[in-house]
């Protein structure tokens, strides 16, 4: 187990620059969630790291040694991939212990740590199948299982669970995050998916066209985002963006609320003509437009339906509704983010 | 009542042109069989229904073939000149087709489709810079100039072939395997060549059968009938002048299609499994 520390790194294929210029430290131990849209250089960063990618210039530091040139095996990094890449023609077991045959582990300690990566994972009564006869969460078990079991300096996801259901996918969220806990493996974890990120993540990366835009906690990526794109890239819906004074005010859908609601004096208000309005169980998520800003920025307003009735908000009305003033954000004209106007 | 009578139309067209492929196709077979079987005088009696005995069958080809003529030695020579050619092909082909696939980016595909252009130009062309090179080799009149020509029609095929199925392979796999402590040889050799049997299995048969039936460069390069691979042997040993040793001749072609035959059924899945796998992507 070690600390992976990226400096300046840049991958260029051909014409297409993938990562342009990333820096990251991964302190030991900790899980980091690389997280943006599909083609933002996440992956290629990831293969980078495990060094199935060479980077075209930029140093990697995996443990305190300089890996560059180190080809993938000695680098002693675990990475699981999307599509897990189980051996077909290997059983489970043979899945499994294949990275210590490669170190020439001896036999009895190879089945010891199979046996161990094998019940830590719930898949003892799988050793003797093979992928194909497995179901999908089986076989990202599997796969997780052949990425520990030599207990790697780290541990590379890269989008490990889209191939499973949504059911399927919560309950392997747990499951990856109080395992890794359990064992205090350096993780880096590679998604697009927000949800994925927010919940496991020590921390988050969040990544677009090859740059890191900002590194913090789940919980500092949402409350004060970097710049715009962070702050449209996270939460459902994105946080209400509109321009005014050569910049632009933000506030996330569920601060924005009818001004009775609000209580204390010292809130923003606006007049917001209600378009139309989405039931979702939980919430009410009401999208329309305010009054005195560009009718194109569609803003969005997710109410506790407990709290305000069907009736009392309907399409074409407008209402009176305020956001707290410490729950306003701003950016300047870049996108940047701003302390105020 | 009007549904079945459609289906037992369409079952009837479905069997009908089975039937008929069944017979163009094992019609041959048929006639090499009885032709072999046939005794001389049934066979060259104009009189006779062709198409089936009009006399008692006779082995008397098969004796005369193996103990007149060096039938024996015409099939040894063809399957040492095959298993030699599939070894060649093998280990030029495989590792060729691997580095198309994988490591040569966007240029691999048009290499691919050039190698493959080359499997195109007809032997009745080629046999003529060739036979200078067996020649300057010293190995005109010997069967180990088959052996050096074949290749140069086998590999570029396999070579395309194989280069199909590999890039069908999901990459993953081999990738995994280098993370988890494996060479990018060793990962080759642990993952990609153990998955690559029917697509290695196709090449063999491919290449052994595309051997068995050449017939131009034999003909062009070798004279002596000890040297003969089986093909050429029946062709011209059994032809003196204008006199045809019919049955003979039938009797080594129904001998040296057998293997072949036994082969393709054997392996029949795994063969389409290997061509398609290669050709979709």
């Amino acid at each position: 187990m070690a600390p992976v520390t990226a400096r300046n790194i840049f991958k260029k294929f051909d014409d297409v620059l993938a990562v342009n210029g990333m820096s990251l430290t991964v302190p030991d131990g900790e899980f980091m969630v690389l997280l943006g849209p599909s083609g933002c250089g996440k992956t290629t960063f990831l293969r980078i790291v495990c060094g199935l990618e060479r980077q075209t210039s930029g140093d990697l530091i995996i443990g305190g040694n300089l890996v560059n040139d180190i080809p993938p095996r000695a680098r002693g990094v675990a990475m699981m991939f999307q599509s897990y890449g189980l051996y077909p023609h290997y059983t489970v077991r043979n899945n499994i212990a294949f990275p210590l045959k490669t170190q020439h582990v001896s036999r009895g300690e190879i089945d010891k740590k199979v046996n161990w990566a094998a019940s830590l994972l719930g898949i003892s009564h799988l050793l003797d199948r093979r992928p194909r006869q497995l179901s999908g969460g089986e076989r990202q078990r599997v796969a997780l299982a052949r990425a520990l079991v030599r207990e790697p300096t780290a541990l590379l996801l890269d989008e490990p669970l889209s191939n499973l259901d949504a059911k399927m996918r919560a309950s392997a969220r747990q499951d990856i995050r109080q395992f890794q806990q359990r064992v205090g493996i350096t993780t880096i974890y590679v998604t697009h998916d927000q949800v994925e990120a927010m919940g496991m993540g020590d921390r988050i990366a969040v990544i677009d066209h090859g740059r890191i835009r900002q590194v913090g906690t789940p919980v500092e990526i949402y409350e004060d985002p970097a710049d715009r794109f962070v702050a449209t890239f996270v939460g459902t819906p994105p946080m209400n963006l509109v321009a005014r004074n050569g910049g632009y005010l933000g506030f996330r859908p569920e601060n924005f609320l009818p001004k009775e609601m609000i209580n204390g004096s010292d809130a923003a208000e606006f007049s917001f003509r209600v378009d139309r309005s989405e039931y979702l169980g939980s919430e009410r998520i009401v999208y329309g437009v305010l009054d005195g800003f560009n009718p194109a920025e569609v803003i969005a307003a997710k109410l506790p339906p407990a709290h305000v009735a069907e009736e009392s908000i309907r399409p074409g009305e407008w209402h009176r509704f305020a956001v707290r003033r410490g729950a306003l954000r701003y950016f300047d004209a870049n996108g940047k983010r701003a302390m105020s106007h | 009542m009007r549904r079945a009578v459609l289906n037992a139309a369409s079952d009837g067209a479905f069997y009908g042109a089975v039937a008929i492929f069944v017979v163009l196709t094992a019609f041959p077979f048929y006639w090499m069989l009885i032709t072999s079987l046939k005794s001389n005088p049934d066979l060259y009696n104009v009189a006779n229904t062709p198409f089936w005995f009009n006399e008692t069958p006779t082995l008397e080809h098969f004796r005369y073939l193996f103990e007149q003529t060096l039938f024996a030695r015409w099939l040894l020579n063809s399957l040492i000149i095959g298993l030699c050619v599939v070894a060649i092909t093998l280990a030029a082909a495989v590792p060729a087709g691997y580095s198309l696939a994988r490591m040569t980016g966007r240029n691999g595909e048009a290499l691919g489709i050039g190698i493959f252009l080359t499997y195109l130009v007809p032997p009745t062309l080629l046999f003529l810079p060739l036979s200078r090179v067996v020649a300057s080799l010293g190995l005109q009149n010997s069967m180990w100039s088959l052996v050096l020509v074949y290749p140069t029609f086998t590999i570029p095929f396999c070579t395309w072939l194989l280069m199909g199925f590999f890039k069908a392979m999901p990459v993953e796999i081999e990738e995994a395997a280098i993370v988890d402590g494996c060479s990018l040889f060793g990962a080759f050799v642990r993952m990609v060549l153990p998955l690559s049997i029917p697509a290695i299995l196709t090449v063999v048969i491919f290449t052994f059968t595309l051997t068995l039936q050449e017939f131009v460069y034999a003909l062009t390069f070798i004279s002596t009938s000890a040297q003969k691979p089986v093909t050429l042997g029946v062709a011209t040993d059994l032809v003196r002048g204008d006199i045809f040793f019919w049955g003979e001749i039938m009797a080594g072609a129904l001998i040296a299609s057998i293997p072949v035959a036994i082969a393709y059924n054997l392996f029949l899945d795994r063969f389409i499994s290997g061509i398609t796998g290669g050709a979709v992507k």
